[in-house]
């Protein structure tokens, strides 16, 4: 018996087929007689569209039609939804960006889509493209987030004064500002997070193929939920409901971007149904750049106030957050959490943000690996560390100073967020010990002696993961010899299918070789997502309590079969046994006797879990090129309890070489005049490689999670949430104490860097 | 990608032939940046002439005082080769600095000299190790060679076969690469030939150049402070969002104390 129980290491299960190039990507899907579409985009930031002339490209060769929006108008699709609700400060409701899956009479950013092509080759619908004439008139364009929000800046939408689609308060101002007014010290700090792409390995595909037998279509596409695409673009976009079934299939990588529905997917839809045939869609790297929605986007003005003995009393900040063009599916919703965040692990009388959402002739942002955590933490643990500079307080020891306690649990914060479990001095007391803090100024001086700089930066940080709406689903089905387990959630790389059979085989006794997972299926399993680190929380639990009810539903067949009350039958290993004999029944004898059993649990079972910890990073910089090597890094979590540690070490490797891009090389850079992408390519978009990235010293501080049966937290975002403030953090400490300089901002690019110590 | 026609040519003078008949024809070497613009739709060659059978332009021959590399010699067989490694172990470093493996693999010297990419290795290469470049009709100095970005002495018809480097006493080369691209931001070649130096540098500007200054402090000493006081100036350096050419033009300065100290290693 194999029988892998939570907690161990297990090699992915996933990795002979992926690595041996057997996985089944939506571009792997090429049946016979598929047509292949391309989409015409605006090569402006901001225009109006006087006409479009598509008679050229409708006779060219292999063309077999060419759509516009005044096509789908007539169609009468839907626009793209934002889900989220906002309610400005002053009882308004924010604005609304109604958009077309194709553009109407104007396109707001490069990229926007204006046509799509549908021929017998891809290179027939391209050649087709460049035959469309589309009589475009400028318009003036605006780029930057703050400076759109200022008078005279070119509006995105008429409609939208000053492009603020959304300006609220998030926490009390009034406790914020009477916590201010007793400070001792008040520490400020003006910042950008900087925006970033996704940039998955595997771009965005869509393939939809159309029955005419039930006039039912399936979407093939890389996601992370064909639950909401399906809702999205089969109830709300192309209104056909149940007849459009979305399905995913292996996905190479998401980090949030691929949660949300993106136009071509609906598109590829709907040209399937009018045209009654399959049409397949791949994105190349260059239309991932310029349309899959992008992440941050912050001018940040925020401060903290600390009273004589360095005790924190509040933190407020001003944010102004872009949300491109149009409002992606989540994206007004993704800057609030730059509030619930803002305070952190420590104990604050009050936390106020001023948040102010606006438009520009940008890629729509929304949810990126950490989706508003990043962007809170960072906020905080940077202020933290300008106050303990300015009262010389040791970094360590203000953080000390205002922790959360644990016998202070469960804490309501100052954002209203409730924490259920942690030990944050005890942690920080673990991440010290372990880079060895104490051995700084011994490397700092061996460092010195080769002519480089030497800095530590030490971050807290702690996220609120998993258990939000909405709800998660996992079906089992049991036969005579397998389990099958159908997840709401879908991998994008994770390693989802070990982990769940590793659960499953605990829960139900089975070896996990008898056990399968399908991922992907609108119509096995219509609730899920996968996103905001949830799958272990939510995911786990759900499957849990549905092995619970494959068990009790098999109970009165095997009291059949066991000629025995069910009271005195019990479960385990595998087996129903009647109490104190050697009678038993297996899970799959008593299974094939009922002709199978078969169980769905739908609900939002977990609640919030809230994973922290504290990262440590040691920099040297070269004074003559600005080069920043990251020398040490230390990272200790609160992940409540690891159900595989090499799959948990490998999301905490990935958030944080994530952290790392943003915090030293990523930035998607816009002219702030056209308005075009200026990194549009690898080329000029710096992502983080293997010679970036040092090896990580990772180690944990677990303290049961309360709020869900597993005793799990959320662990797929934390390395990008801790990494932004601990290297910064690190940066400026070498700033500082050669230049007197306060503050660097995201990307610190070794430019940046040796400006700083040459200006 | 637009349609094109293929062509295998067997020999240069068929290669030679092929681009007479068609006006629009382009050469293909190791494409890695014409079939990478082909597909970006930015290049539209009426036919490619493929050089890659012509077994002539592969060869590596070193002799006394020069090594000639033919001209489809790729990358990853100059880093690998024996021969350069011993004679001029700086040329075989730099092309084992070029891309990444996929395009030392297929990347070759002849079309990245043709190329003459700002920010490309090989032109550092050539002009600071003073090479000659044969072409089916002539030899070309490297000094006469480079004409600015992606701009070269190469007339229509004009073949390269192969390149000549001078051997010198010692030689290296510093790059300082892009994160993005790993082109060079700014690359500096220098070698020291006794009676003479030279100081290469590529990415900085326009195209590749030498820095006259630094040559002579060389030629007197060939030692790092040599150059360490010498400022270059920005004007006329390439400025964008990876380097403004202020700090390119320190860069220089740097990289090239750091190539001295390297060569005397």
């Amino acid at each position: 018996m194999t029988k892998f129980a939570i907690g161990q290491t297990v090699h992915r299960l996933e990795d002979p087929t992926l690595l041996q190039g057997k996985g089944c990507y939506t571009d792997d899907l090429r049946p016979q007689g598929a047509a292949h579409a391309f989409v015409l985009r605006s090569p402006h930031a901001h225009v109006l569209i006087r006409g479009i002339d598509t008679t050229a490209a409708r006779k060219a060769p292999g063309v077999i039609a060419v759509l516009t929006g005044a096509d789908a108008k007539a169609d009468d699709l839907g626009t793209m939804p934002c889900i989220v609700p906002v309610k400005n400060h002053d009882g308004t409701p924010r604005g609304e960006t109604p958009r077309p899956v194709l553009a109407l009479d104007r396109a707001r950013h490069v990229g926007d889509p204006v046509a799509l092509v549908v021929a017998e080759t891809y290179h027939a619908a391209r050649d087709a493209a460049e035959l469309i004439e589309v009589d475009y008139e400028p318009l003036p364009a605006v780029a930057d987030v703050y400076g759109a929000a200022q008078p005279g800046a070119p509006l995105v939408w008429p409609e939208i004064k000053q492009n603020i689609v959304a300006d609220l308060h998030l926490g009390s101002k009034e406790a914020a500002d009477a916590a201010f007014a007793r400070a001792a010290h008040i520490s400020k700090i003006e910042l950008v997070q900087n925006r970033l792409v996704a940039n998955p390995m595997e771009p965005r595909a869509a393939f939809a193929e159309y029955d005419p037998e039930t006039d039912r279509s399936t979407l093939h596409t890389s996601s992370q939920s064909v639950a909401l695409l399906r809702a999205h673009i089969g109830d709300i976009v192309l209104k056909i409901g149940d007849k459009l079934r979305v399905r995913s299939g292996n996905v190479g990588g998401a980090f949030g971007m691929k949660a949300m529905m993106h136009p071509e997917q609906p598109m590829i839809v709907w040209a399937s149904r009018r045209l009654k045939r399959a049409v397949r869609w791949t994105g190349d790297r260059s239309e991932g750049f310029l349309t899959d929605v992008q992440g941050r986007d912050h001018k940040v003005f925020a401060e903290l106030a600390l009273d004589k003995d360095g005790k924190f009393l509040a933190v407020r900040a001003t944010v102004y957050a872009g949300m491109g063009a149009y409002l992606s599916q989540f994206a007004p919703m993704i800057p609030q959490s730059v509030h619930s965040m803002m305070p952190s692990v420590y104990a604050f009388e009050a936390a106020h943000l001023h948040l102010i959402e606006t438009v520009t002739n940008t890629v729509p942002v929304d949810a990126y690996r950490g989706a508003g955590r990043p962007e809170g933490i960072y906020v905080t643990e940077r202020l933290i560390d300008i106050a303990a500079r300015e009262l010389k307080i040791a970094p360590d020891e203000l953080r000390r100073r205002n922790f959360i306690k644990p016998s202070q649990f469960p804490y309501t914060t100052a954002a209203g967020l409730v924490y259920d479990s942690g030990d944050f001095e005890g942690l920080q007391a673990k991440a010290l010990k372990e880079a060895d803090w104490a051995g700084f100024p011994a490397r700092k001086a061996a460092s010195e002696a080769r002519g480089k700089l030497r800095g530590i930066g030490l971050t807290m940080y702690v996220e609120r993961c998993g258990g939000a709406a909405p709800p998660d689903s996992v079906a089992l089905k049991v036969n005579k010899d397998r389990v099958l387990v159908l997840p709401g959630t879908v991998d994008n790389g994770q390693g989802h299918m070990t982990v769940l059979k590793q659960m499953v085989s605990e829960y139900l006794g089975v070896d996990m070789e008898k056990i399968d997972v399908s991922q992907g299926d609108s119509d096995a399993n219509p609730f899920g997502l996968t996103g905001g680190s949830r799958f272990a929380v939510v995911t786990g639990t759900a499957a849990g309590i549905a092995a619970k009810e494959v068990v009790d539903k098999g109970m009165e067949q095997a009291a059949k079969m066991l000629e025995a009350a069910a009271a005195d039958i019990e479960y385990g290993d595998g087996d129903y046994k009647v109490k104190g004999t050697d009678r038993k029944a297996t899970l799959f004898d008593v299974a094939s006797a009922a002709g199978g059993i078969e169980a769905l649990h739908i609900k939002n079972t977990g609640a919030l879990t809230f994973p922290n910890g504290c990262h440590i990073v040691e920099v040297e910089i070269d004074p003559q090129t600005g080069v920043t090597r990251l020398d040490r890094y230390t990272i200790v979590d609160d992940f409540g309890r690891a159900l595989n540690p090499m799959l948990l070490l490998g999301q905490v490797h990935g958030g944080t070489v994530q952290g790392i891009g943003q915090a030293l090389l990523e930035h998607a850079v816009y002219d702030n005049e056209s308005a075009q992408l200026l990194t549009g390519s690898f080329m000029d978009y710096a992502m983080p490689r293997a010679d970036d990235v040092p090896s990580f010293h990772t180690t944990f501080h677990h303290t049961p999670c309360t709020t869900n049966p597993l005793g799990v937290k959320g662990a797929g975002e934390a390395g990008s949430v801790g990494a932004p403030p601990a290297i910064i953090n690190a940066i400026v400490d070498v700033l500082h104490a050669k230049k007197g300089i306060k503050h660097i901002d995201m990307p610190a690019t070794r430019e940046k860097v040796w400006r700083a110590l040459n200006g | 990608m637009y349609q094109f026609k293929f062509q295998k040519a067997k020999s240069v003078a068929e290669a030679f032939a092929g681009l007479g008949k068609d006006g629009d024809a382009k050469l293909l070497a190791g494409g890695q940046s014409l079939i990478a613009a082909m597909k970006l739709r930015l290049s539209q060659p009426s036919t490619l002439i493929d050089l890659g059978d012509i077994a002539e332009l592969r060869q590596i021959k070193v002799e006394t005082g020069t090594v000639t590399i033919g001209a489809m010699t790729t990358h990853a067989t100059v880093a690998a080769s024996a021969e350069v490694n011993k004679a001029l172990p700086a040329l075989a470093m730099l092309a084992g600095s070029i891309g990444d493996r996929q395009v030392r693999n297929q990347g070759t010297i002849g079309g990245s000299i043709a190329n003459n990419d700002p920010a490309a290795d090989y032109p550092a290469a050539c002009l600071g190790l003073g090479a000659t470049i044969a072409t089916n009709k002539r030899k070309i100095s490297a000094d006469a060679f480079f004409k600015g970005m992606y701009e070269t002495a190469l007339e229509a018809g004009e073949i390269i076969t192969s390149v000549s480097f001078a051997i010198p006493k010692r030689a290296a080369y510093v790059k300082f690469k892009n994160p993005a691209s790993r082109f060079a931001i700014v690359g500096v070649l220098v070698a020291d030939f006794g009676s003479s130096a030279r100081v290469a540098v590529t990415g900085a500007g326009p195209g590749v150049f030498r820095i006259a200054e630094m040559e002579k402090a060389l030629v007197a000493k060939f030692a790092p402070e040599s150059v360490a006081n010498i400022k270059v100036p920005a004007e006329g350096l390439n400025s964008d969002l990876h380097a403004q050419a202020d700090y390119r033009a320190h860069l220089i300065t740097v990289l090239a104390q750091r190539a001295v100290i390297a060569a005397l290693k």
